[in-house]
């Protein structure tokens, strides 16, 4: 029987690390993250789970304890948001060449600066190329499911790589909205006990991480990496499967909202997707064919996927919640637009900034995105290929 | 009842607003309601203007805007309506709710010519005599609940009791004082 | 034990590398043949040795072996020649023979 609640999204990463119960749990607080160590320190309190908890001086060092618990054997978890994660950028990226399937809640906000508490996704994004598997929720609910499902896609034999299960800061984390959770049993049973070939505390074998390599081994050792990371994909379907089997609910690599017949396609990650869902149906009330496409798996990214889902549409705005100062493009707009070129299509595409440092999304501000694509459409002129949206001009 | 109806809260730091409007979720989750309750986050401290949000409807719930042109609107701190626009966005056929021990005819001239219902309630008065201290949130949730129509006061009340029971395991004593708030409150708003 | 160091030899393909280029099993170094690195080799004086021990742990490649509390001749498949173990000892029982390999 489901379990019909309201919880905001912190509260809900929370319960499913509960319900997770792992080994040990490095963390430092930052808004809009502190709530979940903080809901989960009152779980390690009650004596709801076996976690050991460590509190640490600094994200730093969060993870570095996150990485020597993982190489020890133990199923690590951690949270943090926005500088946080920047502060761990270097051993994130030690994380995964070390292949410990470590899991991090990140709530996503904005880098500094100017200093901003809110969301948008630079934080995640600045950490994209870390190797690292990232998984992105629309609303609570789907950070909760990502939640359950993060340690079979990361430790899955074929990847063995550390996950990010990314949620909106503040727009759903701080946000009570109605969710349904499963029963502690279940997620048990389907996350299931961490089982690594070798490890640091395996009895009667010695082991060591993290060697240095000489010239001759490191583009090998990238290589295996980077098909860690490629099989995830699969991984992530296959979880997934299984995963609707248990919930009812189903996941891919990306949702697809009314996309079969589109003419106009918007490619967005995060809780805007809801918005940008409610602007589509309105549109297509007036017998515009407009569609969505939200990615949930952005790395390992699915791009002959996304082509294929998006061959046959005309006009295509890709949204990037980040500014990454390439000043032609958002690493979305260059990802998607480089796996249509690999498919040789090539739909009218605009890529837009937007949402940064929590500026709102409104089903009026995602309409006037497909208004801008009716509007190339009626001129045939693409005008400025890289936009912000709803900024002071 | 409209298959959504959207609610902005007006208050001050401290004051509980944000709380409110999560309880105010939580109360309509409870008669089978989708609910969204959330705050607008900014570098708020103790006596700030802050605003939170509901929105309550039969049908699953998309859209994470925030909102700008709401069904209702609670003011918790009445001293807002003069630095701010409380009214704005706000639907005519809707309602505002506000918290003034001052008759009616003084807060009018203040709502920006607004033409829909208006309300008030002394949550004050009502906080000091249930409970002693000054804690405006119950009243005005009170208020809302009963001006909005989301639920039956009944249903309302016996929810709330959970809620307390649960909030407040530690603290039973002060269960029967926020009974007692929404009680008058339901009876007070007008 | 398990050892798959030799998963990480130099003509290891990126399919057959160890997982996060870990190594598993301990003393994995001894299959590693310094000695070739050797430009100066040193020569034991076994008349003038005392056994004292000073030698063994100053040598930074464990290539003075120990046995039953005595030394024995140099491994030279690890020692690089660095003429440490000829400044440690008090009884010039220790010859670097220079360029010797």
């Amino acid at each position: 029987m489901a379990i019909k609640e309201r919880l905001s999204g912190n509260e809900a990463v929370a319960i499913a690390m509960r319900q997770i119960n792992p080994d040990v749990m490095p963390a430092y607080p930052i808004t809009p993250s502190t709530e979940i160590p903080q809901y989960f320190t009152t779980f390690v309190a009650n004596g709801q789970v076996d976690t050991e908890f460590v509190p640490v001086e600094s994200e730093h060092s969060a993870m570095s304890a996150c990485i020597g618990s993982e190489a020890a054997g133990a199923r690590t978890i951690t949270a943090t948001s926005s500088c946080g994660l920047a502060l761990m950028w270097e051993v994130l990226n030690v994380a995964a060449s070390d292949r410990l399937p470590i899991c991090l809640a990140l709530v996503n906000r904005a880098l500094s600066g100017p200093i901003n508490i809110n969301c948008d996704h630079s934080d995640a994004m600045g950490a994209r190329n870390t190797g690292w598997i990232q998984l992105f929720a629309e609303n609570n609910q789907e950070a909760y499911d990502n939640m359950v499902q993060a340690y079979r896609i990361a430790e899955h034999k074929d990847v063995m790589l550390p996950i990010m299960v990314c949620q909106d800061g503040f727009i759903t984390s701080h946000a009570v909205e109605n969710i349904t959770l499963l029963e502690d049993e279940l997620v048990k049973n389907f996350v299931g006990e961490y089982e690594p070939e070798h490890y640091l505390l395996k009895d009667g074998e010695s082991l060591h991480y993290g060697p240095y390599a000489v010239t001759n081994y490191v583009m090998e050792a990238r290589r295996a990496q980077m098909q860690g990371l490629r099989n995830a994909k699969q991984v992530t379907l296959d979880v997934a499967k299984e995963f609707a089997a248990l919930s009812g609910r189903e996941y891919g690599l990306f949702e697809e909202y009314r996309l079969d017949d589109a003419d106009y396609a918007m490619v967005i990650i995060g809780s805007a997707a809801g918005t940008a869902k409610d602007a589509v149906d309105e549109l297509r009330e007036k017998g515009i064919k407009a569609g969505i496409l939200k990615i949930r798996l952005f790395r390992p990214f699915p791009a002959e996927e996304i082509a294929e889902a998006l061959k046959n549409v005309k006009y295509l705005a890709i949204m990037d919640r980040t500014e990454d100062f390439e000043t032609n493009c958002g690493p979305l707009g260059s990802e998607v637009k480089a796996a249509l070129y690999n498919k040789n299509l090539h739909p009218a595409a605009l890529n837009y900034c937007y949402g940064l440092g929590g500026r709102d999304v409104t089903v009026e501000s995602l309409t006037s995105v497909f208004e801008d694509l009716m509007e190339v459409e009626k001129t045939g002129e693409l005008g400025e290929v890289y936009r912000y949206l709803s900024v002071r001009e | 009842m409209k298959d959504l109806i959207e609610i902005r809260w007006h208050g001050r730091g401290g004051q509980g607003a944000k709380t409110a409007a999560l309880l105010l979720a939580d109360v309509a989750f409870g008669t089978g309601m989708y609910v969204q309750g959330f705050p607008e986050y900014g570098p708020e401290r103790m006596g700030a203007p802050i605003t939170a949000y509901n929105r309550i409807s039969a049908n699953k719930i998309r859209v994470h805007s925030n909102i700008y042109e709401p069904d209702y609107v609670v003011v918790v701190d009445e001293t807002l309506i003069d630095s701010i626009g409380v009214t704005d966005g706000l639907k005519e056929d809707g309602a505002i709710v506000i918290n003034t021990a001052r008759p009616k005819e003084e807060i009018l001239p203040k709502l920006n010519g607004y033409k829909g219902r208006v309300y008030t309630i002394d949550a004050r008065k009502i906080s000091l005599d249930a409970l002693g201290k000054y804690f405006p949130n119950s009243p005005m949730l009170a208020a809302i609940v009963k001006v909005t129509g989301v639920m039956e006061e009944e249903a309302f009340l016996e929810s709330m009791r959970k809620s307390y029971a649960h909030k407040f395991a530690s603290r039973p004593e002060v269960i029967e004082g926020n009974m007692k708030a929404l009680f008058l409150a339901l009876q007070e708003v007008k | 034990m398990a050892s798959d160091i030799n998963r990480l030899g130099l003509d290891v393909k990126w399919q057959d590398i160890s997982l996060g280029c870990t190594i598993v099993g301990s003393g994995t170094s001894e299959s590693f043949k310094t000695g070739e690195w050797r430009t100066d080799t040193p020569k034991f004086i076994v008349e003038k040795c005392k056994q004292c021990l000073l030698c063994a742990p100053a040598c930074p490649d464990s290539a003075i072996p120990v046995k039953n509390g005595k030394r024995g001749e140099f491994d030279l498949d690890h020692c690089k020649g660095c003429g440490i173990c000829e400044k440690a000892c008090p009884f010039h029982a220790i010859e670097m023979l220079k360029g010797v390999r």
